[in-house]
C-alpha cells in the first residue's frame, strides 16, 4: 500500500500526486504519440474518435457530473461548434482562427441556455435542454444559406499554418494534443475556487449561497465551459467525417453522451475517458455481436440503442461509480489484501438534511 | 450604534405569520442566542438573515450595511457565516475541499487565471490551504482532513460545518442548534470552541440552540421567542426564569388558568 508522506500544501495541488502516477501517465502519453508507427488507418480513425468523444465526455462530465444538471441538449453544442466551425473555414478563415471562435461561439450558445436552468431543476432541465436541441435542429435544416439544410455541408480539411493535416495519423496527432489541453483546463479549474463551486452547486445549492457563491454566474459558467468543450468536440467531429448534416447531431448522440459520463463514472475526470473508450468502441463490439448471433436477434433494427440503454440501466442499478468506481474498488482491494471485505463499499445513508427553503 | 441590528423583523408564509414584529440588537463581540420551543420561528430569522426569504417588514442592519439590499450570496460577502440544523456539507468531497469552499468569497481570482493556473492562482490556493489549516488547527479536525463528508459521524460533520462557516472569515457567525445530536462530551467541546470563537478570533456568535446548560454557559444575553413573537431579552439566568418563557415550555400552570 502506497503512503504518500506530505510535507508541502503544493503536494494537494499539484495535477500528478505522486511518481507513480508521473511514469503510468508518461508511459501511456508515450504509446499514444508512438501509435501512428504501428497502427493502421483504420485504427487510428476509431482512436482519434474516442478522443473527440472524450473532449464531449469531458465538456458533459464538468455539466453533470461536477455541476449536477443534467442536460440532453450536447448534442446541440456538438453541432453549432462544427456547423460555425465549417462555415468559417468555408468563408476562407484560417483554422487556428475559426477553431477558437466557434468554440468561444459555442459557449456563449450555451451561457445563455444556463438562464432555463437557474429555474429548473433535474427531469425540467432535462426536458429543456432537449427543447433547445430540437430547436437547434430545426434552425440547421432551414437555415439553408450557411448550413445547408437537409443536404448538409462539405468540411474542408484541416491546414495549421499552411501544414495540411490530411494523414489520419496527423489528425490522430491534433486529436490527442486538444484532448490533453482540454484535460488540463478542466483539473486546473477543479482545483481552483470556480471549479469547487460547481461542485458546491452540485452537493447543495442553499449552502452554497450561505458560502458567497453566485447560483446564476457558477451555472452559466459550467454551462459556457462545458458546451465550448463540447462545441470544439464538434468541430473536430465535423473534419473527422468530412461531411455533415443534421442526421448526424440527433438525440441519439446525446444520449450516448449522457451513458459516456454514466458508464465511466460520474464526477470523475478518469470517468470521461474510460467512458469515451467505451462507448467509441461499443458499436464495434455490437457488430462482432452480430455476427455471431442468430439472425433472428442479431438482425433486429434497433439492436444498437438497444444494447445503450440496456448497458446505462444496468450501470444505474448496479455500478453507479462506473467503471472508474469499479476500478477503483478493485485497486483498494489489492492495495488492503487480505482486509477487504465484502462490506467495505457499502453505500452508506445519508442523514437527514435541512428542510429546502427555495 | 449595535453592531447588528434587527428591527420589527415581520414575515407570513399564507396565513401563518412566522415571525411578528421582532426586534433586537447584537453588541459586537457578543455570543448571543435565541431560544424558543419548536416552531417558534427561530430558524426563520436566521433564514431572514441569510436572505432566503424576504422580509414583509421590518429591517436588519450589519454595521451601516441593509441586509435586505442583498442578494443571498452577497451576505457572506458582508461577513455573515452560518450552519444549517442539520447539516448542509457537500456530501461527495473531502472536509478539506469543503472548508476551502468555505474560502470562496475572499478569492480574488479570474476564470482566466484558474483556468491557466497562473502564479496568482497557485498563490491564492496556498494561502485558502493556510487559512483552512489554521481553522483545522482551532478545532481539531486533523484526522479528518482527506476523509469524505459521506463517512463521518454526525458530531464530526457539525464541527466541519463550523470550520466551513469559520473559513469565510466572518465577522458575524450564525450557529443553527450547533449541539443538537451531539453527545455530552461534544458538546462540552463545542461550548470551548465557541468561546474561543468569540474570545481568540473576536468573531461575533449568534445562535440558536435548545441546550439551556450550553446557552448558560456561552451567551451573553438570550433571546426568548414563542409562535414568532418575542418574548424576553436578558442574561441567560433571568430569561430562564422569566414566566412566559417557563409558560411557552411548559405550558400553563394549573391555578393560573
Amino acid at each position: 500500500m502506497r503512503f504518500i508522506f506530505k510535507t508541502q500544501y503544493e503536494q494537494d495541488i499539484s495535477l500528478l500526486k505522486h511518481r507513480g502516477q508521473l511514469f503510468w501517465y508518461g508511459l501511456l502519453l508515450a504509446v499514444l504519440i508512438a501509435a501512428p508507427l504501428f497502427l493502421d488507418r483504420f485504427y487510428l480513425g476509431e482512436i482519434s474518435f474516442v478522443f473527440i468523444y472524450a473532449i464531449a465526455g469531458l465538456g458533459l462530465m464538468l455539466l453533470t457530473g461536477f455541476t449536477g444538471q443534467v442536460s440532453l441538449g450536447h448534442a446541440a453544442f456538438l453541432a453549432i461548434g462544427a456547423y460555425a466551425h465549417a462555415y468559417m473555414l468555408s468563408k476562407g478563415l484560417a483554422f487556428v482562427v475559426a477553431l477558437p471562435t466557434a468554440m468561444i461561439l459555442t459557449g456563449i450558445v450555451g451561457a445563455i441556455v444556463a438562464i432555463p436552468a437557474l429555474r429548473l431543476v433535474g427531469i425540467y432541465l432535462a426536458i429543456a435542454t432537449l427543447a433547445f436541441l430540437i430547436i437547434v435542429e430545426q434552425i440547421i435544416i432551414r437555415w439553408v444559406s450557411v448550413t445547408g439544410g437537409g443536404r448538409g455541408m462539405l468540411v474542408p480539411p484541416v491546414e495549421i499554418f499552411g501544414l495540411a493535416v490530411a494523414t489520419p495519423g496527423r489528425f490522430f496527432y491534433l486529436c490527442l494534443a486538444l484532448l490533453i489541453v482540454a484535460l488540463i483546463f478542466v483539473m486546473n479549474l477543479l482545483r481552483a475556487p470556480s471549479g469547487r463551486a460547481m461542485i458546491a452547486v452540485r452537493d447543495s445549492e442553499i449552502a452554497a449561497r450561505s458560502m458567497g457563491i453566485n447560483l446564476a454566474k457558477t451555472k452559466a459558467t459550467s454551462f459556457g465551459i462545458s458546451a465550448a468543450l463540447t462545441g470544439l468536440a464538434g468541430a473536430l467531429m465535423a473534419h473527422h467525417t468530412g461531411y455533415i448534416s443534421p442526421e448526424a447531431f440527433t438525440l441519439t448522440i446525446s444520449i450516448q453522451l449522457l451513458l459516456l459520463i454514466v458508464v465511466g463514472g460520474l464526477g470523475s475526470i478518469h470517468g470521461a475517458i474510460l467512458g469515451a473508450i467505451f462507448v467509441g468502441f461499443l458499436p464495434q463490439g455490437i457488430a462482432l455481436l452480430r455476427d455471431t448471433l442468430p439472425p433472428a436477434i442479431g438482425e433486429v433494427p434497433g439492436l444498437e440503442p438497444g444494447v445503450f440503454g440496456l448497458i446505462l440501466i444496468l450501470f444505474l442499478l448496479f455500478e453507479p461509480h462506473g467503471i472508474y468506481g469499479q476500478w477503483l474498488k478493485v485497486r483498494q482491494f489489492f492495495s488492503e489484501f487480505p482486509l477487504y471485505r465484502r462490506a467495505t463499499n457499502k453505500r452508506q445513508k445519508t442523514y437527514l438534511r435541512t428542510e429546502r427553503v427555495r | 450604534m449595535s453592531f447588528f441590528r434587527a428591527s420589527n423583523l415581520c414575515l407570513s408564509f399564507g396565513g401563518i405569520r412566522a415571525v411578528q414584529d421582532v426586534s433586537f440588537e447584537v453588541e459586537k463581540g457578543e455570543v448571543f442566542s435565541i431560544i424558543g420551543p419548536n416552531g417558534a420561528g427561530k430558524t426563520t430569522v436566521f433564514n431572514l438573515i441569510s436572505q432566503f426569504y424576504d422580509l414583509d417588514s421590518g429591517s436588519l442592519h450589519l454595521g451601516e450595511t441593509d441586509l435586505g439590499k442583498l442578494q443571498a450570496h452577497d451576505v457572506a460577502n458582508v461577513g455573515i457565516a452560518r450552519t444549517f440544523q442539520n447539516t448542509e456539507l457537500f456530501e461527495h468531497e473531502t472536509v478539506l475541499q469543503n472548508l476551502l469552499i468555505g474560502c470562496h468569497v475572499n478569492r480574488r481570482s479570474g476564470l482566466f487565471s484558474e483556468l491557466l493556473h497562473l502564479p496568482g492562482a497557485r498563490k491564492q490556493e496556498l494561502e485558502f490551504r493556510q487559512t483552512v489549516e489554521d481553522v483545522i488547527d482551532l478545532v481539531d479536525l486533523q484526522a479528518y482532513r482527506y476523509q469524505s463528508i459521506g463517512s463521518l459521524s454526525y458530531g464530526v460533520r457539525k464541527m466541519v460545518e463550523i470550520a466551513r462557516a469559520l473559513c469565510v472569515k466572518p465577522r458575524l457567525l450564525l450557529l443553527d442548534e450547533p449541539a443538537s445530536g451531539l453527545n455530552p462530551e461534544e458538546t462540552d467541546d463545542l461550548s470551548f470552541w465557541i468561546e474561543d470563537i468569540s474570545q481568540d478570533l473576536g468573531i461575533t456568535v449568534l445562535m440558536v440552540e435548545h441546550d439551556m446548560s450550553l446557552v448558560s454557559r456561552v451567551s451573553n444575553r438570550v433571546l426568548a421567542m414563542s409562535e414568532g413573537k418575542l418574548i424576553t431579552i436578558g442574561n441567560p439566568g433571568e430569561v430562564q426564569r422569566h414566566p412566559e418563557v417557563l409558560e411557552a415550555y411548559l405550558g400553563q400552570s394549573e391555578d393560573a388558568a
